[in-house]
């Protein structure tokens, strides 16, 4: 084909370039998870196949302590990605549905700032303002902090699927006597879902997985998944922590999966 | 207030504005019960604008509609006992074809069983039953068509409207769906006003026409009158093809008028009020009302020479060129051929016509 030519693919060192990158990105992640399966003591001898990490996950000295942390962070993830997708999907109604109004491209720039600012700035501000205010430091610290920096991830797919959405199907509605009520549960909601649930599961994830925000605003004491990891490594690195990571890892990709599938499911065709 | 329960959708004086552009100049008409009535014009003519104005989508800026009496401007889209087949249908995507059709009942408060039992009819009116599972993606664009047309009558609205709903559909189902509105018109009662820039379209569907442009009504009046006696130059233009030529006003006498054409060439027009002596105007007469002729015939006749044949299946064009003076388009049926005499380029003819066929237009 005449085409190929051009074809990015055809580039001399397109494709060690390609594997450049991704060894970059992936190798850690791999070699993680198969030495999370190492049977030895040492992180970095290999003694065979073994699950004898996860089994000290769950049942080892350290046990209570990650378990205590899973279960701070899950109940976070969930109470604060729950009401930042509310808070999302109320946002990308009006920003979207609610036609030009004052301040419009300001309320979007606000929305999506916490996606640029620097975690450790936005961390830091956040620590300083709950100071100011003379909140105590907690697990309501972190949620209120977690739904903040979550909005932003809730918000894009949320949005970007009801820019997809006609307005026909609203003013049709309308026609049909719904009111604004019935139109937004009967026919906004529903076409809106899989940005939703899309969205949901993004800042969830955000939210399981973060560190830097997390261990300024927490109170002593209250640990999340990432800063008992954290604070178990700073004690040495044992193969435990690999599999916890593991399986970190594996809820990540599992959620990101699911969310990148119902976001391209597309139900208004 | 009007209390003649005749009129259905009484506009009067709408004017809408965006800003600084008028969509909409001062525009009054009734639309009279039972009626099948058609907005026509080209793009940007305000009818699609004055519709959604009937429908409660865009607001009236001055100006009042009644709906059978009751001044309908300042009320919500859904308090409106109106419903709208839109351009491209909008059905919802996530519900059945029978709950797409039930949609409007609930919402006006019958219980889900009685709403999809009178849905059900609906779909069986416009034999759709079969489908009644399916999602709207899953049908065909004519089937699709009948669906929106079905959720919109479900609910009985006083009036439909109807926003080109045929223009997305291919020119076979397109007549079809044609006649099989005019049907559903006629067995349903309802007043339909239905919006439309083809011309061939309005004509054969409605009682009655609307012809707009640039935000105003040209012409009101039925289809017949419309093509016959088209008001101006818009109108003549606008529906069907015409003969369109300037001409020169000789004299007025008896409702019929004498005109130049140029070249030397007479003709004896319509009179339409508003036009003097010495008035430069335009003249319209349609194709299929000349006819040609080796001798001029009784009514009026102008001598010309045969420029060109064009074939066209039903009809043949032919287009004749008076000496030193304009061309005019004659369109002959293609039926008994051979007892017609075809006349080959060339031929020295005369183009007749009956008195009165010619118009003259107000600009």
């Amino acid at each position: 084909m005449a085409q190929r030519k051009y074809d990015i693919k055809s580039y001399r060192g397109f494709g060690a370039m390609t594997i450049l990158c991704l060894v970059v990105l992936y190798a850690p992640l791999v070699v993680v998870t198969i030495y999370s399966f190492n049977a030895s003591n040492s992180i970095t001898v290999w003694e065979g196949l073994s699950l004898r990490w996860y089994v000290d996950v769950f049942s080892g000295p350290e046990s209570a302590k990650f378990k205590l942390a899973a279960w701070n962070s899950f109940v976070i993830a969930i109470i604060a990605s729950t009401i930042a997708t509310a808070i999302a999907t109320l946002a990308a109604t009006a920003i979207v549905r609610g036609g030009k109004f004052r301040l419009r491209t300001a309320s979007i720039g606000l929305i999506s700032l916490p996606l640029m600012v620097p975690e450790i700035v936005t961390a830091v501000a956040t620590l300083i303002f709950f100071n100011y205010i003379g909140f105590d430091r907690g697990l309501l610290t972190i949620v209120l902090a977690h739904i903040a920096f979550c909005i932003p991830f809730a918000y894009l797919p949320i949005a970007a699927r009801m820019q997809g959405i006609e307005d026909s199907y609203e003013q049709a509605a309308m026609d049909l006597y719904a009111t604004k009520r019935q139109v937004f549960t009967r026919i906004l909601l529903p076409l809106m879902a899989p940005g939703i649930i899309s969205g949901y599961l993004l800042s969830f994830i955000v939210s399981l997985d973060d560190f830097i925000i997390t261990n300024f605003v927490k109170g002593a004491g209250i640990e999340t998944l990432p800063t008992a990891i954290f604070g178990a490594v700073k004690q040495g690195i044992k193969p435990n922590i690999m599999a916890i990571s593991t399986m970190l890892l594996a809820v990540s990709i599992i959620m990101v999966t699911i969310s990148y599938i119902v976001s391209k499911s597309d139900n208004t065709k | 207030m009007p209390e003649d329960q005749s009129i259905a959708i009484d506009v009067r004086d709408a004017v809408k504005r965006y800003g600084d552009f008028t969509a909409l100049k001062t525009i009054s008409l009734s639309i009279l019960d039972n009626e099948f009535f058609t907005l026509l014009g080209p793009s940007g003519c305000g009818k699609t604008t004055l519709l959604r104005m009937v429908a409660g989508f865009e607001d009236v800026t001055e100006g009042e509609i009644y709906l059978y009496g009751e001044e309908i401007k300042n009320l919500p889209p859904h308090q409106r006992p109106v419903n709208t087949v839109f351009q491209n249908y909008a059905l919802f995507p996530h519900m059945t074809v029978l709950d797409n059709v039930a949609f409007g009942l609930e919402m006006r408060g019958r219980s889900k069983a009685q709403a999809r039992s009178r849905a059900g009819e609906m779909l069986e009116l416009v034999q759709l039953s079969q489908f009644s599972n399916r999602k709207p993606s899953q049908l065909s664009g004519g089937q699709q068509q009948r669906v929106a047309l079905a959720r919109a009558l479900a609910p009985q609205p006083k009036a439909l409207l109807l926003d080109e709903p045929l223009s997305a559909l291919d020119q076979k189902l397109r007549k079809a769906m044609q006649l099989e509105l005019k049907h559903l018109q006629r067995e349903t009662g309802i007043t339909f006003v239905f919006v439309t820039h083809d011309q061939e379209e309005a004509l054969t569907m409605s009682d009655r026409i609307a012809v707009m442009s640039e935000g105003e009504l040209q012409q009101l009046g039925a289809p017949r009158d419309i093509y016959e006696h088209p008001h101006n130059m818009f109108v003549a233009d606008f529906i069907g093809e015409t003969n369109l030529l300037e001409v020169s006003v000789d004299t007025i006498a008896n409702g019929r008028a004498t005109c130049h054409l140029g070249g030397g060439h007479e003709l004896t027009c319509n009179q339409v009020d508003g036009i003097a002596v010495g008035a430069k105007v335009h003249m319209s007469v349609r194709p299929e009302r000349l006819f040609i002729s080796d001798d001029p015939a009784e009514g009026e006749s102008l001598k010309g020479r045969v420029q060109e044949n064009i074939f066209a299946g039903t009809d043949i064009t032919t287009i004749i060129n008076l000496a030193d003076g304009p061309n005019f388009t004659v369109r002959t049926s293609n039926s008994n051929r051979g007892n017609k005499r075809i006349f080959e380029p060339g031929n020295e003819v005369f183009v007749n016509m009956e008195l009165g066929a010619a118009r003259l237009l107000v600009d």
